[in-house]
C-alpha cells in the first residue's frame, strides 16, 4: 500500500446557512482546500463525495455530479457515499483508498449537508426513519435523540451516569464552539442551561442534542511522491484507518451501552497505526448527543468501561487534560451538517497537528503529534476511526 | 420559513407500498393476538422482528408463537415527535428481552412514566389501532 497524506482541508462556516444553495455552500469547502494543498482542480484524479439526505432535506439527488460541476471537478472518478452520520469519513476512506491502492496520486473527499430547507418535523421524521423504517419508525416513532437516549437510559441504569454528566458534555463542547468561527453556536452554557432545557427524548434534553446545521468540509489526499513533488511543507499522514458496522435494528444489539462497531473499528485503526489509545494527544468523536461522547471514551478505551462519565467530571477531556476531546465545539456545538462531519473532523484533526489552530487559544499541546477522529453513523451502524500522525 | 430569498422546490408525496407475502403469518398473526417470530431449522437461531432468510443463507424456516413475558432493559420518552407522529401524545419506547433470548422494540404503555425502570416486568401484546394498523406493545402484566 502507498503512504497518503492529508495536504490540503477546507471547512464553511457551520449554521442556518439559507444564504447559499448546496453547491455554493460545497465550494466554500472545496476552494479552501484545493488552495490550501495548491493544487488546481484539474489535478483531482478522484472525488468521494458525502452526503446523507440527497433529495431528502434538500432537493438534488444527484449532488456529487452539480458539486463537482460546479467546482470545476468534472472528469475526476465521481462517488456518492453513504453510512449515514459517517458518510464524510466513509468518503475520507474512499478518498484514501484510491491512492493507497495504487489508482490515483491526489484524491479529494468531500462531505456536504443541507438541511434546514425544510421544516424541522420533517428533518426529524427523515433522520428518525435512518434506523430500520419498518422494525423501529413505522409502528414506533423512533427519533434520533430516542435512539441515544435508550442508550443514555442503559448507561445510567448500569453505571450510574447522571443528567449532570451528560450537561458537562454539552457545557465543554459549547465552551470550545464559542472559540471556533466556523461553529454554529457561539455560545456557552451553564449545567443548569443544560438540565432546565426542554425534554426532547427523556433523558436526553435540547443541549444533549447537536442542531440540525447546514455545512461542508473538503480534504486533499495525496501520495507519497505527489507529497515530494508539490513539496508540501507539513503533510498530516493518514496512520490508520478502521471500520465496523453494527445490526441494523437497535433489539438485536446485545447491550445499549457502549456502540461495539466503535470499539471494533477503534481496535483495526490503532493497530494499523501501531499505537495504543494512550499515545493519542486528542481526539474528535462521536458527540451527536451527549450521552455519545461519553460512550466513545470507553469505546476507544480512553478509560475503561463505565468509566467515562469520570473522565468528563475531572475535565480530563479538556485542553489540559489526559486526552482533550471535540475542542472544536464537537457536533454538540460546532454542528452536524451529516455528510459533512467526517470531514470536518479530519479538518479540525489537520490544523491541530499543524499547530494551525485558528484561534490558538484551542489549540490542543502535542506531545506524539497524533489525532484520532471516531465517526458513528446512525447509533453505532456504522464506525469509522481514523488516526493521522504529523 | 427563511428570511434570505428562495424558489419553493415542486411539492411531492411519497408513500411506499412495503411486500410483506413472505412475513404474511406475522402480520396475520397480530390480528389474532399472536406475535411470532420466524426460527431457522438449519442452524436453530431465533428471529425478531421475523424474516424468511437467515443470516446463515438458509431459507427453511418455521414459524414460532413467542412469550409474552418481557423484561425492559431500556426505554425513553419522546416528547418532540417526527412529522408523521404529531397527532400522537408523547410517547415510550421500549427494548424488552423476552425469556426466548429475543429482544423487541415497541411502545410501552398503560404506565406512569415515574414507574418505568430498567429491569421491570411487562407484557408484550399484539395490537390493532382503531385505523386498523397492526402493530405489537409493552404493557402492565396482569
Amino acid at each position: 500500500m502507498q503512504k497518503v497524506a492529508v495536504i490540503g482541508v477546507g471547512n464553511s462556516k457551520f449554521g442556518n446557512r439559507n444564504d447559499v444553495n448546496v453547491q455554493e455552500l460545497a465550494f466554500e469547502a472545496v476552494k479552501q482546500s484545493i488552495e490550501d494543498a495548491g493544487v488546481s482542480p484539474t489535478d483531482i484524479e478522484f472525488v468521494a463525495f458525502g452526503s446523507a439526505g440527497a433529495g431528502a432535506w434538500y432537493e438534488e439527488s444527484l449532488p456529487a455530479v452539480t458539486i463537482s460541476e460546479y467546482c470545476g471537478l468534472t472528469g475526476a472518478g465521481l462517488v456518492r457515499c453513504e453510512a449515514a452520520c459517517a458518510t464524510g469519513s466513509a468518503a475520507f476512506f474512499t478518498a484514501y483508498s484510491a491512492i493507497a491502492s495504487g489508482y490515483a496520486e491526489i484524491t479529494a473527499a468531500i462531505g456536504v449537508e443541507k438541511m434546514r430547507q425544510i421544516d424541522t418535523p420533517t428533518a426529524m421524521e427523515f433522520i428518525g426513519r435512518s434506523g430500520y423504517y419498518t422494525w423501529e419508525f413505522h409502528n414506533f416513532g423512533l427519533t434520533f435523540p430516542a435512539y441515544y437516549a435508550l442508550h443514555a437510559t442503559a448507561h445510567m441504569a448500569k453505571y450510574g451516569t447522571t443528567e449532570e454528566d451528560l450537561a458537562l458534555v454539552a457545557v465543554k463542547n459549547h465552551k470550545y464552539a464559542s472559540m471556533n468561527p466556523v461553529a454554529h453556536f457561539q455560545n456557552k452554557i451553564t449545567v443548569d442551561d443544560a438540565l432546565s432545557s426542554m425534554v426532547i427524548a427523556w433523558p436526553l434534553k435540547l443541549y444533549d442534542c447537536c442542531p440540525i446545521t447546514d455545512g461542508a468540509a473538503s480534504v486533499i489526499l495525496a501520495s507519497e511522491e505527489k507529497v515530494k513533488e508539490l513539496k508540501i511543507d507539513t503533510p498530516i499522514w493518514v496512520a490508520g484507518i478502521g471500520y465496523s458496522s453494527g445490526t441494523a435494528n437497535l433489539s438485536k444489539r446485545l447491550d445499549y451501552v457502549g456502540l461495539e462497531a466503535a470499539v471494533q473499528a477503534s481496535r483495526m485503526a490503532y493497530k494499523m497505526a501501531k499505537i495504543t489509545p494512550d499515545q493519542v494527544d486528542f481526539a474528535n468523536v462521536h458527540d451527536c448527543f451527549t450521552i455519545a461522547e461519553i460512550m466513545a471514551y470507553e469505546d476507544l478505551g480512553f478509560c475503561k468501561k463505565g468509566e467515562g462519565a469520570k473522565l468528563i467530571r475531572e475535565g480530563q477531556t479538556e485542553i489540559g487534560g489526559k486526552i482533550p476531546v471535540n475542542v472544536d465545539g464537537g457536533l454538540k456545538a460546532k454542528g452536524h451538517p451529516i455528510g459533512a462531519t467526517g470531514c470536518s473532523m479530519i479538518y479540525e484533526l489537520t490544523k491541530q497537528l499543524r499547530e494551525e489552530a485558528v484561534e490558538k487559544s484551542r489549540q490542543v499541546p502535542l506531545k506524539n503529534y497524533i489525532g484520532l477522529a471516531h465517526n458513528v453513523g446512525g447509533t453505532g451502524h456504522y464506525c469509522y476511526v481514523t488516526i493521522l500522525r504529523r | 420559513m427563511s428570511a434570505m430569498p428562495t424558489i419553493r422546490s415542486r411539492e411531492m408525496r411519497v408513500a411506499h407500498d412495503i411486500p410483506i407475502s413472505k412475513t404474511l403469518p406475522f402480520w396475520e398473526g397480530l390480528k389474532q393476538g399472536k406475535i411470532l417470530a420466524t426460527k431457522c431449522k438449519k442452524c436453530g437461531k431465533l428471529h425478531f422482528p421475523p424474516v424468511a432468510d437467515c443470516s446463515c443463507l438458509s431459507s427453511d424456516m418455521e414459524w414460532i408463537e413467542l412469550s409474552n413475558e418481557a423484561t425492559i432493559e431500556t426505554f425513553t420518552h419522546v416528547v418532540v415527535r417526527p412529522a408523521t407522529f404529531q397527532h400522537e401524545k408523547p410517547y415510550t419506547v421500549a427494548i424488552g428481552r423476552l425469556k426466548e433470548g429475543v429482544r423487541v422494540l415497541a411502545w410501552l404503555t398503560n404506565f406512569k412514566p415515574s414507574e418505568i425502570k430498567v429491569g421491570m416486568k411487562a407484557k408484550l401484546v399484539a395490537k390493532q389501532t382503531p385505523q386498523g394498523q397492526l402493530t405489537y406493545e409493552f404493557t402492565r402484566p396482569e
